[in-house]
């Protein structure tokens, strides 16, 4: 059987989606775009500094990318919506990351607000993908307001900590209906393949990446972590036991 | 006459076109977003809009993010 995986309609080729913030030179993006397999990838929108000539990220993506605009710096619903409408308008297609923070020093979701941008945006026929706290009460109220998927924070953005959140995330795994995808905290390739093990749908991954000493090498080692830890999933992961139990036979031993 | 310009005061000494205004900040207009009083303005309305007093213009572009 075929493993697809369909979000928005359309049907993805990777299960590792990474972001653009951080790089040390944005040209590096197209490379680790291709070493990674990443299809879809995440840019921000901001205001422009008239003191210095920047240029413009999305010149750095591959067309065959699906932009998914985020909208951080929001800080309520509307700022959000207002975000994603422009990013729709400057031709970034219908895919949106809600990402609202009001907390600056974990930068943690504002789950109240994102269920409020999510339930908006849905029927303004956006591509909705919110990033979140994992809390099984909020990723139900996100799936009735019309998520495409929902996206649950491994770990504070940027920390590099790992699978903190696991036991929660597996939660919403076998209780949502829509695919989880773990975004935010991931710092090792390793973790990322936890996390498709358990039966993430996939897994967003910027920091790990870009400020590693060779982000090529690390897009490509996670995206193999990612198909590694995918085919565990589907090839189902044995129990795991309290005592040994002997791999070779117990019986016909040369000195019996 | 004064405008807001992505969040701050501004004065302008002449009722610029949205386009003029670009120009004299020298901004590679190829490259950014604008926003006028709340709307997205599309490229082609950017010679055609005269701006007004007090007018909201937020310049926006796309840059990295995750």
């Amino acid at each position: 059987m075929a493993d697809k995986l369909v979000i928005g309609g359309k049907e993805l080729r990777s299960r590792l989606f990474i972001g653009t913030g951080k790089f040390s030179s944005n040209k590096i993006i197209p490379e680790v775009v291709k070493s990674s397999g990443a299809q879809v990838v995440t840019v921000a929108l901001r205001r422009i500094d008239f003191d210095s000539n920047e240029e413009n990220m999305v010149n750095h993506i591959p067309e065959d990318c699906i932009l998914m605009t985020n909208t951080s710096g929001a800080r309520n619903a509307e700022e959000a919506v207002r975000i994603a409408k422009i990013a729709r308008a400057a031709g970034c297609g219908n895919w949106i990351k809600i990402e609202i923070v009001t907390d600056n020093k974990y930068l943690l979701p504002d789950n109240y607000e994102t269920i409020r941008a999510t339930e908006i945006l849905a029927k303004e026929g956006f591509v909705v993908l919110p990033y979140m706290s994992p809390d099984l009460i909020a990723a139900r109220r996100l799936k009735d307001a019309g998520a495409a998927a929902v996206m649950p924070l491994g770990a504070p953005i940027g920390t590099n900590k790992g699978l903190r959140t696991k036991e929660l995330i597996k939660i919403m795994i076998d209780e949502i209906d829509l695919p989880i995808i773990v975004d935010a905290g991931l710092g090792r390739p390793s973790e990322a393949a936890e996390a498709m093990e358990m039966g993430a749908a996939a897994v967003l991954v910027n920091t790990a990446i870009a400020t590693s000493d060779d982000p090529v090498g690390m897009g490509e080692a996670f995206g193999l972590a990612v198909q590694a830890g995918r085919k565990a999933f589907l090839a189902g992961a044995p129990a795991i036991k309290e005592y040994a139990e002997a791999s070779s036979p117990l019986t016909g031993f040369l000195g019996a | 006459m004064n405008i807001i310009l992505n969040g701050k005061k501004t004065e302008i000494e002449k009722p610029f076109t949205i386009m003029e205004l670009l120009e004299s900040k020298g901004i590679d207009h190829e490259k950014v977003i604008i926003e006028y009083n709340y709307d997205i303005l599309i490229r082609d309305d950017w010679s055609k809009t005269v701006l007004k007093e007090n007018d909201v213009i937020e310049v926006l572009r796309f840059v990295g993010g995750g």
